[in-house]
């Protein structure tokens, strides 16, 4: 299989960004391995969000729920890790694991589970309502989050202790950026299947046009509807690997700006674009750094610089360097 | 003393939701005319309080103080609306919200940047201090019932202005038939800028109302936005009679519910749980009634004319 130019731009900011954070160990700045690690989880989550957003045409504008609750299943089962204390449903009880592994799972399955019950709601609407519906989802999990004080409520949940990973150790920043990098590649990998898979066509076709995917037989909400619950179950796992860079899990995770954010990247790096979350994600991260240390004033200038994106360079960086999408 | 604190409560909740009513008036009636998402309405609603605070601050009076806010929001709208949000009337409701994100993003921080973190504080004017008696022995504030007066006098003025002026005509005749009425020879960018000033300045208006009850700093307008959100969802994107009943909806709504519920959940646990379970219930509400109210019709209460 011969690589189309998008492709070689997608490996060539996956090797980039492996690079990067060996450069920072020569160069003596492990700062930056942290760094790349955000990158790379903010990549996933948008990666995530495009699944919904680029492949469906599904402006989710809560996406944060998602981000969010995978973090607190990563805080959560933390702290019930540590004080060795289980789950408790009521009904039953399930122990508590800081295996990484475990808490992806659950931090998937939660999110999926959610994502089919916002996405059911959500789905029977279309355009403005939609984009609004989803966050009114989201801010309700945000004021859940902030009200219900047993996971700390407003103060946010601290990890003690980053969770563990067969054979790793996750507390240095190499490795934990390694695992998160890997994660990525598979999600990549798992978008570019679904993209050009036979379901990826029909999403793709129910976003360009609905009536004619309808009338050959196909029901446009379900397939929204899986495309949501994976798009959903992504997002989560990155937030549960963000919950362990930081350590922290609070509720401005699950707060409208992340859902803003999550939409920025894919809009910076390119609608629809395999690398186009990394791409964006890549910049703002850098751009968070670098304006950030001249300024404590840099959202001022990221407004200035995503209305320029937004009002004269559609297509984002990928649509710089990589030239229009062939098909819209 | 149950009857009265409940009267209060509702009080309380009528007030919030003449407050949404203006914030939901101004975005419902851009998204009806130009079909555009505006999430920097909260940043609109910001600079009427901040305009307020600053000028009240200066003259020693809040009358004058709500004269600027007006003024100001109008001013800042009619601005965006002609160096960014013009630009926006073509585009996908994405592109549409990612500008206004960004606008947002520039708001805060730039009112950030000129006046600094530390909110501002606006007293309520000495006319409207004071209390006034309620049936069942206890007090509420004046300046409170005057909101819920000057809410009352937008909505009649807003019906008059649609229903029996030329400029509501146009923007009725915008609302159904975009294209036709620039056929006929209507200024039809005047009309847009026209009409995303009038809402700015109900949000400007409803800020600085707000600014008097809390304190005005930066990030106040989001929380409003959201809930106006949720309003005109509601009520009907595009429609102004739901906004006016969506806006008392979730503001009684809301309010009622942070009341009763704890006391609801108090019947059956001891007080403390009952304070968590209910208050954390209480802030989902309204969300809770909008994900029914969109179960039975998707299109809102009030559905407008044309989606």
């Amino acid at each position: 299989m011969s690589l189309s130019r998008e492709n070689w731009i997608s490996l060539a900011l996956l090797a980039l960004l492996l690079a990067i954070p060996y450069a920072a160990i020569n160069f003596g700045n492990p700062f930056y391995v942290t760094l790349a690690t955000r990158m790379a989880i903010l990549g996933l989550a948008a990666v995530g969000l495009n699944v919904a957003l680029g492949l469906g045409g599904l402006v989710s504008f809560g996406h944060a729920a998602f981000f969010g609750v995978g973090g607190y299943i990563a805080g959560i089962m933390a702290s019930h890790a540590m004080s060795m204390q289980p789950l408790n449903f009521g009904l039953f009880a399930l122990p508590a694991s800081n295996q990484m592994l475990a808490i992806w799972i659950v931090a998937m399955l939660v999110a999926g589970v959610l994502a089919a019950a916002i996405g059911a709601i959500s789905l029977r609407t279309s355009g403005v309502y939609f984009i609004m519906i989803t966050l009114a989802f989201a801010q309700m999990t945000f004021y859940f989050a902030i009200s219900w004080p047993a996971y700390g409520g407003e103060d946010g949940l601290s990890i003690l202790v980053r969770n563990q990973f067969p054979g790793v150790n996750t507390m240095v920043p190499i490795n934990y950026f390694l695992i998160c990098f890997g994660v990525l590649v598979v999600a990549l990998i798992l978008f570019a299947l679904i993209k050009n898979s036979r379901f990826g066509a029909a999403l793709q076709a129910a976003r360009q046009n609905e009536v004619r995917v309808a009338s050959v037989g196909i029901a446009p909400f379900r397939i929204r509807l899986v495309a949501f619950i994976v798009s959903g179950m992504i997002t989560a796992l990155a937030g549960a690997l963000y919950a362990d860079l930081n350590r922290f899990v609070s509720p401005s995770m699950l707060s409208w700006h992340m859902s803003g954010e999550l939409i920025v990247l894919i809009i910076l790096g390119g609608v629809g674009r395999l690398a186009g979350p990394l791409a964006g994600a890549m910049l703002f991260v850098m751009f968070e750094f670098l304006l950030g240390g001249l300024t404590e004033r840099w959202q001022f200038f990221l407004g200035l610089l995503l209305l320029g994106v937004v009002l004269f360079a559609r297509g984002g960086l990928i649509g710089l360097v990589a030239g229009r999408q062939r098909h819209g | 003393m149950q009857t009265a604190l409940f009267i209060e409560q509702l009080l309380n909740g009528l007030q919030l939701g003449v407050m949404l009513f203006l914030m939901a008036a101004g975005l419902t009636l851009i998204f009806g005319v130009m079909g555009l998402i505006n999430l920097a309405h909260g940043s609109l609603y910001m600079v009427g309080a901040f305009a307020c605070a600053i000028v009240a601050a200066q003259t020693g009076s809040f009358w004058l103080g709500l004269v600027a806010s007006l003024a100001a929001a109008a001013a800042a709208g009619a601005i965006i609306e002609i160096l960014v949000i013009r630009r926006l009337y073509q585009r996908d409701h994405l592109d549409q919200v990612l500008a206004t994100f960004a606008l947002i993003l520039i708001f805060s921080e730039g009112t950030r940047w000129l006046f600094g973190s530390f909110p501002l504080y606006l007293d309520i004017p000495p006319l409207l201090q004071g209390t006034v008696p309620l049936p069942g022995g206890s007090r509420y504030q004046l300046y409170r019932l005057a909101i819920i007066g000057v809410g009352a006098l937008v909505a009649i003025g807003l019906y008059l202005l649609i229903t029996r002026t030329r400029l509501g005509m146009r923007i009725r005749a915008g609302e159904s038939d975009r294209e036709m009425i620039g056929a006929l020879g209507v200024d039809i960018r005047t009309l847009y800028t026209v009409v995303f000033a009038l809402g700015a300045a109900l949000a400007g208006l409803a800020g600085a109302m707000v600014g008097a009850l809390q304190s005005v700093q930066v990030g106040m307008g989001e929380p409003a936005l959201i809930l106006a959100f949720v309003v005109i969802v509601i009520g009907g994107i595009g429609s102004i009679k739901g906004a006016l009943v969506g806006a008392l909806l979730v503001g009684v709504v809301d309010t009622m519910g942070r009341f009763l519920l704890p006391q609801l959940f108090g019947l059956f646990m001891n007080a403390s749980q009952a304070g968590i379970v209910g208050g954390a219930l209480a802030s989902m509400l309204i969300y809770i009634v909008m994900a029914v109210v969109l179960a039975v019709r998707p299109q809102g209460l009030f559905p407008a004319a044309k989606g």
